[in-house]
């Protein structure tokens, strides 16, 4: 069973991404709880460069099961200031916790509006029961 | 999509569902690195109804199996199983397929999903070809299922269910018996790299056959298994798969199919593998594994100093070595053991060393 998704401070993609505003400028992103299981095992996790400059929708992850090679947008623009280097050696850390221990990058955002044009979890919630 | 006669359990159970060549397969059931280790510790069980069934029947039979395979097939004996490969007449690969021989005059070839009617089709052609009336070539896919049963646990779980001496059984052998008062093959054979059997039954009773075994076999650990774990129990044994690591480009000799081609005698395809052979081989297919992080996939690019060398026709993260491996090909004087290359995965390119397969052996 999927774990509930948070509702303070997380907003989501319609791709799966949750992205959580930390409200100083900055956000931890990563992928729902809800994609960790459709995905299963998570094997590896290509994380972005450091200072990277990303934009809404663009790619800047990857993470591959087994059977799959997934991409990973970005739920907001800003530049990577922080990357979970823990993924590297436990990329299983996604399928344990995917909205804490399992974030993969923080980013310093560059357009806080973004956020309102993501989904909060009871619109999430919808979408992944359809 | 085709179902199997076990669609219905499969998704009872919970599989995923995915179009493998047109099948509607279970890909997995619960986690594809379990089903894995199921199968390299205990047992598992494989809905294999979508490969291809012919019967090659008649006086003439070896007569026209030997000018379609690639194999010298005059030495094999009733009661065993030859592996084998068709070409066309540029001498690329159609398929790899076994052929079982059940009687002097009667064979059983076993094919891949998407290539059986191409299979049939070039059978038939000898036929007329050779001219060889008296040959009956019957494809019994709808009537034949098949299944799988692989793993350390297999014979304990089969022997419950047969009352043949099951250890009697020779590696690439197989036994006509009956499971529960009905028809069956079971041969000592798979696609895991681990000891097993593949038993073929009428469809009819490929559901009876898959909830016994599942019930005799679950003290023994028994699970069923998706393709998924077939593909990377498969890739770990070194075998190849139709479609990643040969197409009707693709010659015998660059495969690891050279053991299973004899040019001695003349079939579909010879002359120009002679020519192949003669011209020598450009490229050549090859085990790898990564040395950097990322796991490459099908249709990466492999390259050498910079330059590209040639691609990768299948790899995976190996569950049971924990590395990421694969197979690509490569030109011939790169195709050393240990030779470095290099895979581009995506934006990066990531080191690899070129390693012998198979990537696992089992232990008998």
């Amino acid at each position: 069973m999927s774990k509930p998704n948070p509702t303070t401070n997380y907003r989501y993609t319609k791709d799966h991404e949750w992205a959580k505003d930390n409200a100083d400028g900055t956000a931890m992103i990563g992928i729902t709880d809800h994609a960790q299981e459709m995905l299963t095992d998570i094997v590896y996790v290509e994380l972005p460069e450091m200072g990277r400059k990303i934009k809404q929708g663009e790619r800047v992850a990857v993470v591959e099961s087994v059977k799959s090679v997934s991409d990973v947008y970005a739920p907001v623009s800003g530049e990577v200031i922080a990357v979970n280097e823990d993924l590297l050696n436990h990329p299983e850390y996604v399928n344990q916790d995917a909205f804490e221990k399992g974030w993969i990058a923080k980013i310093k955002v560059s357009d806080s509006g973004e956020f309102s044009k993501l989904m909060d979890a009871n619109a999430y919630n919808t979408l992944i029961k359809e | 999509m085709k179902q199997t006669p076990l669609y219905n359990k499969h998704v009872a159970l919970g599989a995923t569902i995915v179009d493998f060549g047109g099948w509607a397969m279970p890909v997995q059931y619960t986690n594809l690195i379990e089903e894995h280790h199921t199968t390299r510790e205990k047992a598992g069980l494989f809905d294999i109804c979508h490969m291809g069934e012919i019967e090659v029947q008649g006086k003439d039979a070896l007569k026209l199996l030997q000018y379609v395979m690639s194999r010298d097939l005059s030495q094999e004996k009733i009661g065993q199983l030859m592996l084998a490969v068709i070409t066309n007449e540029q001498g690329g690969i159609i398929d790899d397929l076994t052929i079982y021989k059940r009687a002097e005059d009667r064979y059983l070839v076993v094919t891949n999903a998407c290539p059986k009617d191409k299979d049939l089709n070039h059978l038939k052609k000898a036929k007329e070809i050779l001219n060889l009336s008296n040959v009956i070539i019957t494809d019994l896919s709808d009537q034949m299922g098949k299944l799988d049963l692989q793993g350390p646990k297999s014979q304990a779980i089969l022997q419950k269910f047969s009352a043949d001496d099951l250890s009697q059984i020779k590696f690439y052998h197989f036994i006509e018996t009956q499971l529960f008062d009905h028809d069956a093959i079971i041969s000592r054979s798979g696609y895991t790299g681990e000891d097993g059997f593949e038993i073929y039954m009428n469809v009819q009773y490929m559901p009876k056959l898959w909830d016994e075994l599942l019930e005799i076999g679950a003290p023994f650990g028994l699970k069923p298994i998706g393709l998924g774990a077939r593909d990377t129990l498969r890739l770990e044994a070194g075998y190849m798969l139709n479609g990643n690591e040969m197409d009707e480009t693709t010659s015998p000799l660059e495969v690891v199919y050279s053991w299973v081609t004899n040019l001695d005698k003349n079939f579909i395809g010879s002359e120009a593998i002679r020519k192949q052979k003669q011209e020598g081989l450009k490229r050549k297919l090859v085990g790898f594994e990564m040395l950097e992080r990322g796991i490459a996939r099908h249709g990466y690019k492999v390259f050498k100093n910079g330059r590209e060398i040639g691609i990768v026709t299948s790899g995976t993260l190996s569950p049971t070595l924990n590395k990421a491996i694969g197979m690509a090909f490569v030109p011939i004087d790169v195709a050393k053991p240990d030779t470095e290359i290099e895979i581009q995965i995506r934006n990066i390119t990531a080191k690899a060393k070129i390693i012998k397969l198979p990537f696992y052996k089992k232990k008998f």
